[in-house]
């Protein structure tokens, strides 16, 4: 199973979480969102760019619950609330949102 | 609601070699989502576990160690360090990288997670527990 980016084949495993974290590209994530029917926008890049910082800091998907909380702690309450993220990903912002983003699957998320 | 009991993870190995470590933070992170009442002892070869400066590069496996630094956000903010096997092994709480919490009840300050303690303290803290599991 993969994904097509500029002639180039990227491994994913079966629920759409590429394998090597390093394969991730702007373009990628593009594709991704494709699959998950989203659009990008400046909104959704901002979480997705959250995300990938709060894992280069500390080597973790952040379950669902933890990220509203810290995305509320940096951008304020009109974002870090449970409707605004699930507007933007409909199916779980930390699921689709770490998709994109080219994370692991949070941990303790089924 | 559900009483919330105690639940203790011990961990007593050292990071790297086996899979025990990355074992027992896993289950801390899925078992945080529970709202129970969380914390985590590390003794014997444990205390290696929370040193700073970790560098996995030569051993090919994933530094997990910046981690514990986001279990604050989960609600996990006692780690229970034994000072004597942080002597034992010629450690002190300086070679231990910093861990802190938001105390919400304190209008957000930031507190240290780690705690030193004597083994006898982590004894009675292992006799308070309702669940005590060891990694």
């Amino acid at each position: 199973m993969s994904y097509q980016v500029n002639g180039h084949t990227i491994e994913h495993d079966e629920e759409g979480y590429i394998t090597n974290l390093s394969d991730w590209s702007k373009e990628l994530a593009d594709e991704i969102a494709k699959t998950e029917n989203i659009e990008m926008n400046d909104e959704h890049w901002e979480v997705v760019n959250f995300l990938r910082e709060y894992y280069d800091e500390y080597q973790i998907a952040p379950a669902v619950r933890v990220l509203i909380k810290a995305i509320k702690k940096s951008m304020g309450p009109d974002k870090g609330n449970n409707k605004y993220m699930y507007e933007l990903f409909p199916y779980g912002p930390a699921k689709q949102a770490c998709k994109i983003a080219g994370l692991p699957k949070p941990t303790g998320c089924v | 609601m559900s009483d919330i009991k105690k639940f203790l993870y011990v961990n007593r190995r050292a990071p790297y070699g086996t899979i025990y470590a990355l074992e027992s933070l896993e289950v801390v992170l899925i078992g945080a989502a529970f709202d129970q009442d969380v914390s985590l002892a590390f003794l014997d070869d444990g205390v290696f576990q929370l040193t700073k400066g970790q560098n996995t590069d030569g051993i090919g496996v994933k530094n997990f160690s910046p981690t514990f630094r986001a279990l604050g956000d989960y609600e996990v903010t006692k780690f229970y360090v034994e000072r004597e096997s942080l002597a034992e092994r010629g450690l002190t709480e300086a070679d231990l990288q910093e861990i802190t919490y938001e105390d919400e009840d304190d209008d957000w300050a930031e507190k240290p997670s780690i705690r030193v303690v004597g083994r006898d303290e982590m004894a009675a803290i292992m006799a308070d527990q309702d669940v005590v599991l060891s990694f």
